[in-house]
């Protein structure tokens, strides 16, 4: 059965898009700071979900990427086998592993903390976003040397051998050393094809327009 | 049909999985108490890979020795390549052949370097695409390599790609290699969510009090081929699942839902009664090994002998699924169910049919099971092809 992307969504630390369209959050929202951004993009989409501001700055990139793209469908919030969540970047937790490692740096101090500790492993943000939409498919992580549209393109055609899954949410994203970006696609198995067609060119070219409008704005 | 062909296990109990089996089936276990651990303050009781050892063995390997990395390898990196080499010489596979795919599975790689006092290797080795290219190429292998970090069910992402590239036709060929080495990193992280026993660890026992930490490196060579012909008196890899719990990032879920659908999945290609027995995830936390005893009973599997190995080999987590499914698959092949160890039978038992010593079984079919942080869940299933004629090898 053919492949079709529904949507896709970016994010990235001062600006956010969905279908190629720039989603509206505050002018001065951050004023430059990541972090605040963020937390105005939350706002700006009425997620009411708490548990955001507990997450990693790795998982917020997904989650927030990924309400871009559901906060449309219903019903929303059923469980559902037959999505699976797929994820990709090149620096895995690490961004997250340095916090915990400064917390144990000294011997005479050395007081990890939990709720820092879970975010140090990369899959978590395929487990956020399965978690905030019951999502109960495939949930997997892969570390890439670099953005690859082939790769994507392959590990997610492949979550459709699992004869269960019928859509994939498919996400680059990478925050470490000043790169903090969220790619995501809703990709759907289906009979009539509606969407831009699922291929390598076209998740490639959706990567790269998206990217360099997010650098024009 | 993806038939295995060939395997290596590089762990505390061993350097070769005749050493690592034999030593499991004898009951020994590889978990010992370190009273100076690694920088931390605390003893730990752990199963690590002998450094020593690791060191010579590297030097004394044909493989190891032929394309030496120009900043020296870590000692996650040397176990991978010695484990990758012993199995490619049983499977009699040419790694630099571009039919071949390398899989890597690793959960924290060389998280060591972050530690000020660890930045000698070049900076490249904390990612864990670098590593997984590196092994590649020591074997000079051309193809871009497939890196998983999926959390404890890693080793059991990994094998699944592996299958689905070689049912794709992509493939003829994947090497599947599973690693971990502990650090103050990874302790003091199980340690802060207080996971971690004082004592050596006891799956699905009624006084189990936690996890051990492990260190293993493992690998196995999976071919593509046409029919169950070929894979005669040999292992295949049936099927696999992986399974989200939906529940929470790091408590498994209560109703065991992401394991009971990874089952469940499995049970469309065999019956309960084909089942020799479950090796479990089976840390011997509280709540992992009651989840998955809720999962095997949801899935109606409680009558099927569950074992899990963490006595033998502790928690080697991104390769623990590498590992484990190697010394089930050889205990398949040898028509045994694996005791597990720590495990003793009392008054409160768990509602699942756990092994306290070795038994003898007939069938044919064997399922491994894993879980992790994220609320994933993995389930793979192997099958044990008797011999018709001799053209196979025995994993």
């Amino acid at each position: 059965m053919p492949q079709a992307i529904k949507r896709y969504s970016c994010v990235t630390g001062r600006s956010a898009t969905v279908d190629g369209e720039a989603f509206p959050v505050a002018a001065e929202a951050g004023d430059g700071d990541e972090g605040k951004f963020l937390a105005a993009l939350y706002r700006a989409l009425k997620a009411d979900y708490p548990k955001f501001f507990k997450m990693d700055a790795l998982s917020k990139l997904g989650f927030l990427a990924s309400e871009l793209i559901l906060r449309d469908e219903a019903p929303r919030f059923v469980p559902r086998e037959d999505i699976a969540v797929v994820c990709f970047n090149r620096s895995a937790s690490l961004a997250t592993d340095v916090q915990h490692q400064a917390a144990i740096q000294r011997e005479d101090s050395c007081y990890p903390s939990p709720s820092v500790f879970v975010y140090t492993l990369p899959n978590i943000v395929a487990g956020e976003i399965a978690i905030r939409n019951k999502l109960l498919g495939e949930t997997s992580f892969y570390v890439c040397r670099e953005w690859s549209a082939q790769q994507v393109f392959r590990m997610v055609s492949h979550t459709f051998c699992d004869g269960c899954t019928r859509a994939v949410l498919a996400a680059w994203v990478e925050c470490f050393e000043g790169t903090c970006e969220a790619f995501m696609m809703l990709v759907e198995q289906q009979d009539g094809l509606s969407g831009l067609p699922f291929s390598v060119e076209q998740v490639d070219i959706l990567y790269q327009n998206t990217k360099l409008k997010l650098w024009k704005s | 049909m993806i038939a295995w062909a060939g395997d290596s296990i590089i762990s505390s109990l061993g350097f070769t999985t005749e050493e690592c089996y034999r030593s499991v089936a004898s009951g020994q276990s590889g978990i010992r108490l370190y009273s100076s651990f690694m920088g931390l303050p605390e003893p730990q009781m752990a199963s690590l890979i002998d450094r020593e050892r690791l060191a010579d063995s590297f030097a004394a390997d044909s493989f190891a020795a032929v394309n030496p990395c120009s900043g020296g390898y870590t000692a996650l990196e040397k176990a991978a390549i010695l484990s990758v080499g012993s199995a490619a010489a049983a499977a009699q596979v040419d790694l630099s052949d571009p039919d071949v795919l390398f899989v890597f599975s690793s959960t924290k790689g060389n998280v060591h370097l972050l530690d000020e006092g660890e930045r000698q290797a070049g900076r490249d080795h904390i990612y864990l695409w670098y590593v997984a290219r590196l092994i590649a190429e020591h074997f000079k292998n051309p193809n871009e390599p497939v890196a998983v970090s999926n959390a404890c069910i890693s080793g059991a992402c990994a094998q699944l790609v592996a299958m689905r590239e070689l049912e794709s036709g992509q493939y003829g060929c994947a090497v599947v290699v599973g690693v971990e080495m502990l650090s103050k990193f990874i302790v003091s992280g199980f340690q802060s969510l207080k996971a971690l026993s004082p004592e050596p660890c006891r799956p699905f026992d009624a006084a189990r009090a936690g996890l051990n930490l492990g260190e293993a490196a493992a690998t196995i060579v999976y071919r593509r081929v046409d029919s169950e012909d070929e894979v005669s008196s040999g292992i295949a890899l049936q099927q696999g699942a992986i399974r989200n719990d939906a529940n929470h990032i790091s408590g498994p879920s209560r109703t065991g839902e992401g394991s009971f659908r990874a089952l469940q999945a499995l049970l469309r290609g065999v019956a309960p009664g084909d089942v020799a027995f479950i090796n479990a995830h089976g840390t011997a936390t509280a709540y992992n090994d009651d989840m998955e005893a809720t999962a095997i009973t949801r899935a109606g599997l409680q009558a099927t002998p569950v074992n899990s190995l963490k006595g033998y080999f502790g928690h080697t987590l991104g390769a623990a699924g590498v590992l484990e499914s190697i010394i089930s698959a050889r205990a398949l092949a040898n028509g045994t169910a694996l005791a597990t160890h720590g495990f003793k039978r009392g008054e409160k038992e768990p509602p699942v049919n756990v092994t306290d010593k070795n038994t003898h079984t007939e069938k044919a079919y064997c399922i491994k099971m894993l879980s992790g942080f994220g609320g994933c869940n993995a389930a793979l299933l192997f099958k044990y092809v008797k011999e018709k004629s001799n053209t196979c090898r025995k994993p």
